[in-house]
């Protein structure tokens, strides 16, 4: 076999330390920096888009949390709006029906002040009938003018019966 | 039928010599010198784009890249990373060699005994100063384990002696001879196509799936070349 032939070592392992060693430096120094660089370009930008996007991530929350904050405290903003409206229109509903209360009575009390003066005015008037008639009476019975004073007081007593 | 030694001969192509020392260029040399092309084109012009999403070439390249990267991760750890492109460059070489090989009748360096044995005794002599520079005359210890009885000293350090200094015989041989077997089969069987005519088809399709399964030797010797370099390097800088 020419494996074994000692002739050909000397040549094949020069030419094995030439072209080994020619591979190893340009492995070493250009192939494999440069696999080697794209390799880590690569998890380099898988690192950094996972950062981004938990990153981003953080900021969607704090958004969301931001958000609902906002949304509480505009609706706690919005009750207090509406309760004091509420109450101010309540306040305003119950001065209005006091002064219409008032309004009422002081034209009830005039009222009434009328129709008792009308009552008066009225009740004089039936003494003054009532004296003319009695004395008329007392003059055609009698026939001659009866007593002023006693007509008076006998008009007097009977409006009181009649009147309670 | 064609001499299957034939396709071993050595043929200087230039002869030199200098201070006495044959080192003509051979058919050898030359399929040396166009594995080291071949693997460096492919290894540069793959990654030139150095694309984020690799193509087919540049996926290639990175896989051989991080399969002996791994290989020595999980092998040596990372006190290793330092051997990482010798580790790599002998990969290729030896892969390119057996590759190269199974082109027809193209010359299989790695089928030369002195050319394995030559990467084989760097290995074993690197290894073997990588050892004694980390632990000192404690290399020693490879020799004689840790808590094993004294008196068994007398069996076990000739047995691990001969078995440490048989490493480089086992890794050049195994590859020469799967190399060089393989290589006489496919001419043989090629010489039963030729002789046989029309019933040559048989061996023919034999001829084919053997084919296939040189391929798949040509990886995995190259492979197991590797790994064991590895696991030679493990020992040295872990010992036992």
């Amino acid at each position: 076999m020419p494996q074994f032939d000692p002739a050909f070592f000397a040549p094949q392992l020069f030419w094995l330390a030439v072209t080994f060693i020619t591979l190893y430096v340009l492995m070493a120094k250009v192939a494999l920096p440069k696999i080697g660089a794209v390799l880590d370009e690569r998890q380099r930008k898988i690192d950094d888009n996972l950062d981004k996007a938990a990153q981003l991530k953080a900021e969607a929350e704090a958004a969301v949390a931001a958000y609902e904050k906002a949304l509480s405290e505009s609706r706690a903003h919005a009750h207090s709006v509406i309760k004091e409206a509420s109450e101010r229109l309540a306040k305003q509903a119950e001065e209005r029906t006091r002064e219409l209360n008032a309004k009422l009575a002081e034209q009830i009390k005039a009222g009434e002040t009328r129709i008792a003066a009308a009552k008066d005015a009225a009740l004089n008037n039936v003494r003054e009938v009532a004296l003319d008639v009695a004395g008329a009476t007392v003059a055609r019975l009698v026939g001659g003018a009866a007593d002023q004073a006693q007509l008076e007081a006998a008009v007097a007593a009977a409006l009181k019966e009649a009147g309670q | 039928m064609a001499n299957p030694i034939e396709q071993f001969k050595i043929k200087p192509l230039i002869p030199l010599e200098v201070g006495g020392v044959d080192i003509s260029f051979t058919n050898s040399a030359v399929m040396m010198v166009i594995a080291v092309v071949l693997v460096t084109a492919f290894l540069t012009l793959s990654v030139r784009s150095r694309a984020l999403v690799p193509g087919r070439w540049q996926s290639m390249a990175e896989v051989f890249y991080e399969f002996i990267a791994g290989m020595l991760r999980d092998n040596v750890g990372s006190a290793g990373r330092k051997y990482f492109p010798f580790i790599f460059t002998l990969f290729m070489f030896v892969l390119a060699g057996n590759l190269l090989g199974m082109v027809p009748g193209a010359f299989t360096y790695t089928s030369h005994v002195i050319v394995t044995f030559g990467m084989a005794i760097v290995v074993f002599i690197g290894v073997t100063i990588i050892g004694f520079a980390r632990h000192g005359t404690h290399f020693l210890r490879m020799f004689f384990p840790e808590g094993a009885p004294l008196a068994t000293a007398v069996i076990l350090v000739p047995i691990e002696v001969i078995s440490y200094f048989s490493r480089p015989f086992s890794l050049a041989v195994r590859l020469f001879a799967n190399m060089t077997v393989g290589h006489i089969i496919l001419k043989v069987l090629g010489g039963f196509v030729v002789a046989l005519g029309v019933f040559g088809v048989v061996p023919f399709a034999f001829l084919g799936a053997v084919t296939v399964l040189e391929f798949g030797i040509a990886m995995l010797q190259a492979y197991v070349f590797t790994i064991l370099s590895c696991i030679y390097l493990h020992d040295a800088i872990h010992m036992h």
